[in-house]
This record gives structure tokens, C-alpha cells and sequence, in this order.
């Protein structure tokens, strides 16, 4: 994680005017904001080509063919996918690796913005690279991208054997696996989903299907004992190694620790299992019954249930409170610890706890308008486009980034100012 | 109009996904299969079903397998319920492996699921339902048909059903992006365009080898000004073979990666290509095995999304298409989700002329290549044919009238109708409405 102690937190506005922009360039792209909210980029075209403008300048004076997916890493640095002369790279403010692919795609920042991986294609085989180091090993293809928490490992599900369409019993006997760095487990299993490193980098479970029928957990290639109809996405308990994932059986799911039920009221749908930061609490998104969607904090639903969906699970950093999105009809509520905002959205993002978990900050729609609530309170501004929120570290400040009529605007206001 | 095979069950090939699984059968799987789906996987539904239905044959004359077979009772509804699920409950899953392979042959290949014998059922029974039951259990013993099989399990490993990888489908957004981009400059395919209004989803087919209706649906999207995106990862493919496979686990996980995607993308709406089966799968069957009533992020259809556009004036026809056109209702977009009325109103904005097929609308026959039909592979080419041979006949109907062009706004059907209109010999261009809309649409001038 990055830390943000280090940034403007004055009271005050800072802006960026980029009214400009669409005159200057042939067409702008996106607009994405950096962390920090100190830089506010998009790609461009310009005489025939791509560029990337960071607040007025362009990025590099020469071009590329392409340019997509600019983001911000968590240390604020710009980051895009670019292609020159056909090979694909990645360059980040402004300097592109010297490693080029035919194809270079899904890139992934780590917590503390100091790596980068992406997925390559290099002569039709398939590998993860960081930093613009690929795996000395490649593979029929590959997916369910994974990146440890420090960014110096990466994993994916491998194709190891490659097998022809329509042979579907080789198929069945397994051709796909886990690499981690390249590396690729013993055992090939029919599919493999949803890889996931342990908090300390030294483990990686993911879902396996073992035959058309069985699923289960392989934890380091490890299969847990049991096997279900199906599975989802395990994760690992950030301090004791355990892992748990969703299982069914009998049409029912239950959660499951190292292939042992601990939630033992099943559900019609459970899913987006997460720990809290100690481990203490589990959460996760769930269907107590048909059509009706709520959270579980340790096996217990929320009594509030909603029709449509709920998404954005989050814990407190504290651990003590969760909140999540919910979706009733068309409409999106925040709902915190069971109960839900009385104000609802067209459309609402991940919610964000101040680091003292008693504030909850999102960005929300309403009208087609932008704007950000805190505690079911509305901030008075609605923009052209506001990103996430974010609170400063002592949770007095809120920096809020937002664009309108043509200037981008850095604010930190008072969380109190729309709070109370 | 050419003549076909009578015997449609003659000219099949031998099926190795079918053969092999029966080779592994034993009576005691056979048995216990069998008693597992029905015992733990069917409920008062089918119950109902199994003790309503009082074997009239009123449903015979709603199945084009039926009337295409010279009025065979081997292919009447109620005549594959009885040499599949009945026998079934009545030996208590004591079925030997000829009649696996048989009930294998009948829930694949003779029926699409196409519901038009539901509305003939004096009872409502929906024996698409009975059929998709016998193929759970075709899936539970190992016997699904190869090509069908194959699809399943690429859905499986790619979330798409034509085995294209990660990087083979952004590349084919950017490709038809740059192909777009020298008709009109200025055209973004915009991709992960988070908070956009509309995720555009297609199927497979389409990247794989159809690539011209993603530039169609980019230049109708840029003209309508809509605030569109399409994902960069896996989820962007809506169509789902695991659910006609009857893998209800894995037609789950795809549908959980369609819509956790466009979640993900925080769109309003997932706007989805003509493909029939992907709606049902979509709207009706995955949303549901997932414990969503309804889908989480509204679907709209193609065609409900051209009516939109037609009708707000967001796209406008510089020229009416001069040929005269009939259309073909798509059984899971009509039948299953009533979109007729618009898409004649499509029809009536885009071309000058349009000759109905008779019968149309939600007692339309059926393209007999849905359900998972045509994906069991040429094995059943020729009994898909013999098989349809009623379509044909209300093909050339309306060609008889005057029609020269077949819309079929559903890719199965689209493929489908391809086969017949050139095994019969009937003579009728097949286009999607993307292809008129593209064709006869005002675009902005190219500088």
C-alpha cells in the first residue's frame, strides 16, 4: 500500500484546464486521474498517431501506432499498453520497456506501484512479464492473471499440453495447470480458475475441475480431500495460511476452510469471500434465498436483502465494519453494516472507509451527474466526472478529483463539510 | 425447391463424443445417474409435468422434426419424451447404453428447444424442458456429442465458446477499430471504458471469423453518439453451449463472468448482438441457476436496441433497402422474449418491403439449427436438413411472394437458414438487420 501522508492535504482547490484538449489533438480518449489527483491524463490522437497529455504536455515526442488501457500505479506514474512498428510494450511516464511482444495485454500494478505485469503472446505461446522480464517458460495459453501483493511474483492458469479442438477426451485428461513465475505445478488438471497468491507470496490456491463432474481447491498443486459440483475463487486467511473458498453441493453452497465447512447455513448463491485485515472476520456476498442478495459477516446474512445484486464487499481498514453495494430495480444503495443510505444512485462505486472506519465516502451518479456522498450525505458539487474519493490519513480531509465544463479540479475539503 | 433424404436417421456418421461415453457406460452409472438428476435436480415442475401430460399428440403438430418427417410419431414431442425420460422413470434408470446413445441422438439432435410445441400442449407442458433434463443426464454420463462437447469446453477454459485467447480478441477490436477508422476517422471501439451506458456483448463466432459485425455495430454505435464500451477480459462473450450441453455448472460460471463483467465496467446496460440462444442463456437459464430472477444488469437485445435507435432518431435511414425481405422470428428472442412487434417496426424503417412467412411471430418454425443443434457438427447435417424440410417449404412460400432477402436477427438461425436456403436450393439472401443498418444507415461524412 501506498501511503498517502505525503500528499497535498491543504484545504483548497488546485486546477487544470483542459478545455483545450479537443482542439489541439484529433480526438481525446478517457480521461484518468492520478492517485494523488495531481495529474489528470488521457490518450490522444494527434497527426495520425497516439499520444499520451499529462496535464497540457504530451508525453513523448515521438508517437506510437497505438496506445490503450493509460492508467495511474498506485505511486501515481502513468502507465499504457503501446505499440510501435507491430511489438507491443509497456511504458510508464513516458519510458517504455526495451522488451517488446507480439502481443503484451491485462497489465497489473502492485500495491506499492513499484512493479508492473502484463500478460504476453510472443510467437503464439503465452507467458506472464514484470518489469518487462518474461517467464523463461511459455505455454499453449493462459489466464486468470495473478500478481503478489509485492509484486515481485506473478501466477496465471497454463494450457501445459496443448490439445486440438475436438479431441475432447485428451481434453479431459488434463492439459491445464498453475505457473507460478513461470513455473508450472506437476498435476494438469481439466480447468483452472481464479488464481491466488497468500499474503506472504509463499502459497498460491487456486479452483480446479478435476473431470467433467469434480471440482475442488489446489493449494500449491494440492488438492484439498474433498471434492464438490462446483467451486469458486478461494482466498487465503492473511495470517495463518488457511484458505477458504464458496463449495457446492447438493445445489447448495456452503464456505469451506481447507476443505472443511465453517459456514454451515448454506446458501442459494455465495460469493467474493474476503478476510478482514486480521483475519478475524470473514465476509462475503451471498443469496440467503432465491432472487434476494445480501452480505454475510461470519455465516450470517444481513436481514436487509436486496433483488437485483450486490457487489464492492469492503472491510474497514479496523476490520469492524463492512459495506457493499446493492442494486434494487435500477437503482444502487450504499449499504453499511446491514443498513442501507437513504439516498440511492443510478450508479455507485466501491465504497471507501476512512482509515478510522467511521466514515464511508463513494462516488455516486445521479441525474448524469457525478458527485460524492459521505455517510449518506451528498457533497454540494455535481461534476462531468468524479473518481473514487479518498481520505486523508488522520480521516479529517477528503481529496476529491473532478472534471466540469472543462477543468479538471483538485479538491480536500473537510469530510465534515459534507458529513455533517 | 430440391428434394432431401427421407430418412433422416440414415446418413448420420458415427459421433465419437457419443460412442466413446457409451463404451465407458455401465448399468450401475446408467442407474445411478439417472435416479441422481431426477431424485436431487427436478422438483414439482417436472412432476407436474410427468403426471399431467395425458399422451393426446397435440403437440405433434408443432414440431417441424414432426412435419418434415413425414408426421413420423418417432419425432412428435410427446414421442421423444417417450423414448427418453419416461422409460427412464419407469425402469427407475435401468436403461441400457443403446438407449443412452439413442436418448443422446433424440435430446441433441431431433429437438432445438425450441418451445413451440408449449403453446400447442393443451396443458402448457414445456417439453423443451423434459429434453434439457435428458441431455443433464446425457452430460452426467460422459455422452454428449463431440462438437457440442468441444464448444462446452471451450467455454469452459476461455469463458468464450470459439476457443479465442485473451489477446486474439483485443487484437480483433483494434483490427476492426483501424478497418472502421478509414470509413470514418474519428470511430473508437472504446475499450474498458468503465461508467460507459452500454457494454456491448457479442458471441465468439463473431471475433473468430465474422469480425465485419463488430465494425457494423461500432460504426452504428458512433453514429448514434451512445456512450459504449466493450471489455478487454474475459466476459465479453454472451453466448453459452454449456447450457444446450446441459453442464449447468459451467453455462453458471460463464453467465457469472458476463455479468460480473459489465458490474465491473459500471455500465447501465449490456447491449447484446443477434444471437438468439445467448438471450435465453442470458435472460431466462444462467441469470436464473445463479439465484438472479432476473439478469442484474438489464440485457437488451439487438433488436429491441435498433427499435430504440430507429425510433428516437438516433440513427436514420438515408435509403430504405429496395428488396423485398421476410424475416424469421427467433424462437428464444419471440418465443422467449416477445421482441416481434419490434423488430417488424425495424423491418418497417429499414426496408421498402416486407413479405411475412407464414406462420410467423411466436408460432414461427423454428431454424432447426438452435438449441445446440447445429453445434453437434456435421454428423447432423443431413438429418438437420431432412428435418426442416418445413422451413423450406415457408421459405419458398415467401420467395414465391416476392421476397429475395431472409432476415434472421440470431446467429444460429443466420447459420441455420444458411444451410437450408442452400441445400433446398431456395434462392434467398440471408442478412442480419446489423448488415441493412450498416448498408442503408446516414454515417458521418468522411472528411
Amino acid at each position: 500500500m501506498v501511503s498517502n501522508q505525503s500528499w497535498d492535504w491543504d484545504i483548497g482547490h488546485k486546477e487544470i484546464d483542459i478545455s483545450d484538449w479537443s482542439q489541439r489533438f484529433e480526438w481525446v480518449e478517457e480521461l484518468y486521474a492520478s492517485p494523488d489527483g495531481e495529474s489528470v491524463a488521457a490518450i490522444v490522437h494527434v497527426d495520425e498517431a497516439f499520444n499520451v497529455c499529462i496535464n497540457g504536455t504530451l508525453w513523448s515526442e515521438a508517437p506510437a501506432d497505438k496506445i490503450w488501457h493509460l492508467r495511474f500505479t498506485p505511486d501515481n506514474r502513468p502507465y499504457a499498453l503501446i505499440s510501435d512498428g507491430g511489438q507491443w510494450t509497456v511504458a510508464i511516464s513516458g519510458e517504455t520497456w526495451s522488451e517488446g511482444y507480439d502481443y503484451a495485454w491485462n497489465p497489473m500494478a502492485s500495491a506499492d506501484g513499484t512493479h508492473l505485469a502484463v500478460a504476453v503472446q510472443q510467437a503464439g505461446r503465452y507467458a506472464m512479464a514484470v518489469d518487462g522480464k518474461a517467464w523463461e517458460s511459455d505455454f499453449s495459453d493462459i489466464g486468470y492473471f495473478a500478481l503478489s501483493p509485492s509484486g515481485r511474483s506473478t501466477a496465471a492458469a497454463v494450457q501445459v499440453r496443448s490439445v486440438d479442438s475436438g479431441q475432447v477426451h485428451a481434453f479431459q485428461e488434463g492439459t491445464f495447470s498453475v505457473a507460478v513465475d513461470g513455473k508450472s505445478w506437476d498435476p494438469m488438471f481439466v480447468n483452472v480458475w481464479h488464481v491466488a497468491f497468500s499474503p506472504d507470496e509463499r502459497h498460491v490456491a487456486a479452483e480446479v475441475r478435476l473431470n467433467l463432474y469434480d471440482y475442488t481447491i489446489a493449494v500449491d498443486g494440492q488438492l484439498w480431500p474433498q471434492v464438490y459440483s462446483t467451486v469458486w475463487a478461494p482466498c487465503f486467511h492473511p495470517t495463518s495460511g488457511a484458505v477458504v473458498a464458496p463449495v457446492r453441493n447438493k445445489g447448495e453452497w456452503v464456505m469451506a476452510q481447507d476443505g472443511r465447512t465453517i459456514w454451515p447455513q448454506p446458501f442459494v448463491q455465495l460469493w467474493r469471500q474476503q478476510f478482514n485485515a486480521d483475519g478475524s472476520r470473514l465476509a462475503a456476498i451471498v443469496a440467503p434465498k432465491y432472487g434476494r442478495w445480501t452480505v454475510a459477516v461470519d455465516g450470517a446474512p444481513w436481514p436487509l436483502t436486496f433483488g437485483t445484486m450486490v457487489t464492492d464487499l469492503t472491510f474497514s481498514p479496523d476490520g469492524q465494519r463492512v459495506a457493499a453495494l446493492a442494486k434494487e430495480g435500477a437503482k444502487w444503495h450504499v449499504v453499511v453494516d446491514g443498513r442501507a443510505w437513504q439516498h440511492a444512485f443510478e450508479m455507485a462505486w466501491r465504497p471507501v472507509f476512512s482509515p478510522d472506519g467511521n466514515a464511508v465516502a463513494a462516488k455516486v451518479e445521479i441525474d448524469g451527474r457525478y458527485t460524492v456522498a459521505v455517510n449518506d450525505r451528498l457533497w454540494s458539487t455535481a461534476c462531468d466526472m468524479v473518481w473514487e474519493p479518498c481520505f486523508s490519513s488522520d480521516d479529517t480531509r477528503l481529496l476529491i478529483r473532478s472534471l466540469d465544463k472543462g477543468i479538471y479540479r483538485r479538491s480536500v475539503i473537510s469530510v465534515n463539510k459534507i458529513a455533517e | 425447391m430440391a428434394e432431401t433424404d427421407k430418412d433422416s436417421t440414415k446418413s448420420e456418421e458415427l459421433d465419437e463424443g457419443i460412442e466413446v461415453g457409451v463404451r465407458r457406460l455401465t448399468p450401475e452409472r446408467i442407474q445411478t445417474v439417472i435416479n441422481s438428476v431426477l431424485g436431487a435436480e427436478t422438483g414439482a415442475r417436472f412432476k407436474a409435468y410427468i403426471q399431467t401430460c395425458i399422451h393426446c399428440g397435440l403437440c405433434s403438430d408443432a414440431c417441424h422434426f414432426y412435419l418434415s418427417n413425414d408426421k413420423d410419431p418417432r419425432f412428435s414431442p410427446v414421442g421423444k419424451v417417450k423414448q427418453t425420460i419416461w422409460p427412464m422413470i419407469q425402469a427407475k434408470g435401468r436403461v441400457d447404453a443403446a438407449f443412452i446413445r439413442r436418448a443422446a441422438q433424440i435430446a441433441h439432435t431431433e429437438c432445438n428447444l425450441c418451445k413451440r410445441c408449449v403453446q400447442y400442449c393443451p396443458f402448457g407442458i414445456d417439453i423443451a424442458y423434459m429434453m434439457s433434463m435428458v441431455r443433464r443426464i446425457i452430460h452426467k454420463l460422459g455422452v454428449t456429442p463431440l462438437y457440442l462437447q468441444d464448444t462446452a469446453h471451450s467455454h469452459a477454459a476461455t469463458m468464450n465458446q470459439m476457443w479465442v485467447k485473451g489477446d486474439e480478441w483485443i487484437d480483433t477490436l483494434q483490427w476492426q477499430e483501424d478497418e472502421a477508422r478509414e470509413e470514418i476517422p474519428e470511430l473508437r471501439i472504446p475499450l474498458e471504458k468503465e461508467g460507459a451506458d452500454i457494454m456491448y456483448s457479442v458471441i465468439a463466432p463473431e471475433p473468430k471469423f465474422q469480425a465485419q459485425l463488430i465494425y457494423q455495430a461500432a460504426v452504428i454505435m458512433h453514429t448514434a453518439g451512445v456512450n459504449w464500451t466493450m471489455p478487454a477480459s474475459m466476459g465479453w462473450d454472451n453466448s453459452d453451449m454449456a447450457m444446450f450441453s446441459g453442464d449447468n455448472e459451467i453455462m453458471g460460471r460463464v453467465k457469472r463472468a458476463h455479468f460480473e463483467t459489465a458490474a465491473r465496467l459500471k455500465v447501465k446496460k449490456i447491449v447484446m448482438g443477434e444471437c438468439g440462444h445467448a438471450f435465453r442463456s442470458v435472460y431466462d437459464m444462467g441469470n436464473r441457476w445463479l439465484g438472479w430472477a432476473m439478469p442484474p444488469i438489464p440485457i437488451v437485445h439487438a433488436i429491441e436496441f435498433y427499435h430504440d435507435l430507429l425510433k428516437s432518431g438516433r440513427i436514420r435511414i438515408a435509403r430504405k433497402y429496395d428488396k423485398p425481405v421476410t424475416l424469421h422470428d427467433p424462437c428464444n428472442v419471440v418465443r422467449g422474449g416477445g421482441l416481434h412487434e419490434m423488430a417488424r417496426y425495424v423491418v418497417s424503417q429499414i426496408c421498402e418491403q416486407l413479405v411475412e412467412m407464414h406462420p410467423n411471430r411466436e408460432h414461427n418454425y423454428c431454424c432447426a439449427a438452435g438449441g445446440g443443434v447445429i453445434n453437434c457438427g456435421p454428423p447432423y447435417k443431413n438429418k438437420r436438413m431432412a428435418g426442416n424440410r418445413v422451413k423450406a417449404e415457408q421459405l419458398f412460400d415467401a420467395k414465391s411472394r416476392g421476397a429475395e432477402t431472409l432476415i434472421a436477427p440470431c446467429h444460429n438461425c443466420h447459420s441455420g437458414l444458411h444451410d437450408i436456403v442452400h441445400h433446398y436450393e431456395i434462392g434467398l439472401d440471408i442478412k442480419f438487420f446489423g448488415d441493412i443498418i450498416y448498408e442503408c444507415m446516414e454515417k458521418p461524412e468522411n472528411p
